[in-house]
């Protein structure tokens, strides 16, 4: 049988500061070593400065994964070098001394299978090694510190993953929380890895570090696996290691750095004295916690009617939901749920246009109430926000300039419904026997006006005419 | 110019007109001048100091709010950072090092308008009892230039008794600021663990460590202690201490007052004349009021061990950081193999930092941290106990602040366990985080005896009133130099 357990580290972007300095979580748009303060850079005399918010986020993601939250924690020391890292220690959290991280075991549910969490920390990122030079000979290392001290909050999971495909659906649950929690934007670069650990048939444990992205993950599991299956089958023993992935290559590759022997001499960081989070910490904190993505969903069903399906899709994306529940009135939710499922999806699907959009809560509102009082048609309606996304116009403003109105004018339909009768001779013989041919017909009036036929009149006319 | 003045005496004459800062902070750097070359209790004197005393006499003049310090000369200890100014820690791994920003201790005295004479010598990374592990030389104790000064905070407890500033600050691991304070005959505190903020104090044993003031009188530490101790938020261990005025009631005397005699510490490998001067101290106490008694705290016997198991342990994570990256010197790179490289790159630190650096990487490691490590922290925690439970029944606590008088320089380097042993009585306060404070109670042949009082925690205050009171029976004679 197949195991897969993963390490997600996941950066709290959503906060405003780094983990023990004033320097800011997002670094993202600085020029190389200009995030960093005494703090951050580990100068000699400084002194962790513990940021409390980061201790909120991640109990919130604690409970939110089912986890148990202790209500004492500590942070400890993870010794080792390495030129990114400003302290040659790592400031984080482990259980060996009692659970004092800041979650405990928890689970979350993948469709019908149970997924362990062992444990959620907390702990500082490091910085940033870029290997620039032509060759391997004069290659040269250069370290941006930006990144170090960055938030990141670690799930550990037990290995109860027993494919690739187990593991996205893993990811993308996970992902879609941390975006509802408001604690973290998983689209960023780098905002979120992973360490995953991979045996076959009970065999030895490999673990695969270094992959960049959740996409990756997938793909490194299921190399991992084919090439443990293929050792198998031609009865090669499969070592205990840890292998790195290749992001270029796109395969696992052994290290043969000595880093299987670290011992991180992990001990208490006397620096940060035992934080407390009370029961009545812990309950003001789940108060306040965003709706969970299983309620809304389950709200959208039951409150507005709206498909099992459609309120699936709406609810995982905190972008969606926002603007749904921003713009919906009781009356047209339905509606607007359609059209951001339907239209709006396509035009806004990476956190690149999402920025650009121009799109307010109140355009949908006027789009859906269009369409129900039959001033617009969908067609037009999806036209209409096509050009809201771009240039963020009013509606109205939108139907004149592309005269996207209906043409609900009797007269000047009932021309254009000879018109295409005289066109299609065949149909109109038919439709007196088939209705459903009446359809083809209301649908080339559909494309003489562009869409803009007010459907309902259209059929009307036609049915008038053939009978 | 009359040098040998407390602070409080020098602020009253400042205040009152009699002396002018610039005079007398002129006057103390010709002194430096004078003696140091012998002394070496400085690595670097401040250059601007005489003009930033005429500064705060101007201020003085022109009618202008005034810091409570008017233009004392204080000299800080070379691992507390000053803004731009080097900070080397006595190492030549830290040689070139200038601090980007003020620690708090620091800010909190340019706040008061103290004026920084220069930076003072120390045993490497405060690693030491001798100030001999300098990598800069040295220091030597005033009484008798052939003796160590004690250490680490060797440099200041020489600038304070030999008047080359008013006060100093060092800071306290182990006893680095009682210890020397003993040696030279000056009063050395280590405050309740977390009064004074640590930030800016470049960490050895971090969990353990504090900043404490080196001065003439308890009145002044306490007066020191008014400007530097509360709450900071760039340290997390600090504690809120409702901005105490430690200087009140420090005439409250010690009648009535219980104190504990630690058995442990006047035993084995005591020096004669210490224990007859603690039986002294003991007689002159039971003549100010206080009960004394005998009290036996078992884990002391532990104490030295589990000290530097501990703070070896944190030294190693600590001083990882100094990997020749970000500072350090030049030297030639042999390819990139990190043990070559590191061996390298860590061939500046001195003996006694690599000596600790090895035990702390070995005493927490996998398979060996139960046997050493854990068990270190266990003794801290009964000790800490058995402390606790000893103040239930004492106000304060008593054991001469060395065991031995101060020996000679290049004496007992050679022979680091017999070093660590000396620290015996100061590592308690450490290991527990309890205030102590070191009294200079008589001198022997020439050479300072020190006592050393022990409070329960945030007792610091009570404290002081005790170390007052016992001050106040001594008369000691002028330091010869």
């Amino acid at each position: 049988m197949t195991k897969i357990g993963l390490e997600i580290h996941c950066q709290l972007t959503k906060l405003e500061s780094k983990l023990f300095c004033s320097c800011k979580a997002n670094y993202r748009d600085y020029q190389p070593n200009t995030n960093v303060c005494p703090i951050c850079m580990g100068l000699p005399g400084t002194l962790p400065r513990l940021n409390q918010k980061a201790i909120k986020k991640a109990t919130i993601i604690a409970m939110a994964l089912n986890c148990s939250t202790p209500e004492k924690i500590a942070f400890f020391r993870k010794n080792y070098f390495y030129p990114d890292l400003p302290k040659n220690f790592q400031i984080t959290q482990l259980n060996i001394y009692g659970d004092t991280s800041i979650g405990g075991p928890g689970m979350i549910m993948v469709g019908n299978k149970k997924i362990r969490i062992t444990r959620i920390q907390l702990e500082e990122d490091p910085g940033r090694l870029i290997y620039e030079g032509a060759s391997s000979k004069n290659q040269i290392t250069l370290v941006d510190y930006n990144r170090a001290g960055t938030p990141l909050v670690e799930v550990v999971t037990e290995p109860d993953f027993e494919n690739p495909k187990q593991v996205r659906e893993f990811l993308n649950i996970l992902s879609d929380l941390l975006e509802n929690l408001d604690v973290s934007d998983p689209g960023l670069e780098g905002a979120m890895r992973a360490d995953a650990n991979v045996s076959i048939k009970g065999g030895n444990k490999v673990e695969i570090k270094n992959i960049g992205s959740f996409h990756d993950l997938e793909k490194a599991v299921h190399f991992e696996i084919t090439r443990q299956e293929s050792l198998h089958a031609r009865e090669i023993p499969i070592i205990q290691e840890t292998r790195h992935w290749d992001d270029k290559r796109k395969i696992t590759i052994s290290s043969r750095s000595k880093e299987e022997e670290l011992d991180y001499r992990y001990f208490l960081e006397g620096d940060i004295p035992w934080i407390k989070i009370g029961k009545d910490i812990q309950e003001k904190l789940k108060s306040e916690m965003p709706e969970s993505i299983s309620s809304k969903k389950e709200r959208f069903v039951t409150k507005y009617g709206i498909p099992d399906q459609v309120a699936v899709v709406l609810s995982s994306d905190k972008f969606y939901s926002d603007l749904f529940d921003q713009s919906h009135t009781e009356k047209n939710a339905k509606e607007i749920a359609n059209i951001i499922t339907t239209d709006l999806m396509g035009l806004v699907d990476t956190a690149e246009k999402r920025t650009q959009s121009k799109l307010q809560s109140s355009h949908l509102r006027d789009i859906a109430d269009a369409i129900q009082s039959g001033k617009l048609t969908r067609t037009s309606a999806k036209n209409a926000l096509y050009e809201i996304v771009k240039s963020g116009k009013e509606l109205s403003q939108i139907i004149a300039e592309l005269d996207l109105g209906n043409v609900s004018n009797e007269d000047e339909l009932l021309k254009i419904v000879e018109q295409v009768i005289s066109e299609e001779p065949q149909a109109l013989a038919e439709a007196k026997s088939n209705p459903q041919t009446i359809n083809f017909l209301v649908g080339k009036v559909m494309q003489k006006t562009k869409g803009k036929a007010n459907p309902q009149l259209t059929l009307d006319l036609l049915k008038k005419r053939i009978s | 110019m009359n040098l040998k003045i407390s602070a409080l005496e020098f602020v009253n004459e400042v205040k009152n007109g009699n002396i002018s800062a610039e005079d007398f902070v002129s006057a103390t750097i010709e002194r430096i001048k004078n003696v140091d070359e012998k002394l070496h209790a400085f690595l670097e004197v401040n250059s601007k100091a005489v003009e930033q005393a005429s500064k705060v006499d101007k201020k003085i003049k022109s009618g202008e709010k005034v810091g409570a310090c008017f233009g004392m000369p204080i000299s800080i200890k070379d691992n507390i950072c000053i803004k731009h100014s080097k900070t080397t820690c006595a190492s030549k791994m830290l040689e070139n090092f200038v601090a980007p920003y003020d620690a708090t201790v620091i800010s909190k005295l340019k706040e008061q308008d103290a004026v920084f004479v220069g930076k003072t010598n120390l045993d490497e990374f405060a690693m030491g009892l001798t100030t001999e592990f300098s990598a800069y030389g040295p220091s030597r104790n005033p009484w008798n230039t052939d003796y160590v000064p004690g250490g680490s905070s060797g440099g200041s407890a020489v600038s304070v008794s030999a008047f080359e500033c008013v006060a100093s600050l060092g800071s306290d691991t182990g006893g680095s600021v009682r210890n020397p304070a003993s040696f030279c005959s000056t009063v050395g505190y280590k405050p309740t663990y977390g009064l004074i903020s640590r930030y800016g104090l470049i960490s050895y044993a971090n969990s353990i460590e504090q900043i404490g003031p080196l001065t003439r009188t308890v009145k002044d530490t306490a007066f020191l202690l008014n400007i530097l101790s509360g709450l900071d938020p760039n340290d997390n261990t600090t504690i809120d201490n409702d901005k105490d005025d430690y200087l009140s009631g420090i005439d409250s005397g010690i009648e009535g007052k219980k104190i504990g005699i630690i058995k442990e510490m006047i035993e084995d490998g005591i020096d004669p004349t210490v224990l007859s001067a603690t039986n002294d101290a003991i007689s002159k106490l039971e003549g100010l009021g206080a009960q004394c008694e005998d009290v036996s705290i078992d884990m002391v016997k532990y104490s030295v061990a589990s000290y530097y198991t501990i703070s070896a342990t944190e030294a190693g994570s600590n001083l990882a950081r100094y990997d020749n990256l970000r500072y350090g010197y030049d030297f030639p790179v042999e390819g990139f193999e990190f043990n070559s490289y590191i061996s390298k790159a860590r061939t500046k630190f001195g003996p006694e930092v690599i000596r600790r650096m090895i035990l702390g990487g070995f005493v927490p490691s996998s398979g060996h941290a139960g046997k050493y490590f854990l068990k270190a922290l266990k003794v801290k925690s009964k000790l800490t106990k058995e402390v606790n439970e000893v103040f239930k029944k004492f106000d304060y606590l008593i054991a001469p602040t060395v065991p031995i008088l101060p020996f000679k320089i290049g004496e007992k380097i050679d022979d680091p366990i017999a070093l660590f042993q000396v620290d015996i009585n100061t590592v308690m306060s450490n290991l527990t985080g309890i205030p102590s404070i070191s009294v200079p109670f008589a001198v022997s042949n020439g050479l300072p005896v020190g006592m050393q009082f022990l409070a329960k925690h945030n007792e610091d205050k009570s404290l002081l009133q005790a170390a007052h009171s016992l001050e106040s029976t001594v008369q000691l004679p002028e330091i010869p130099i």
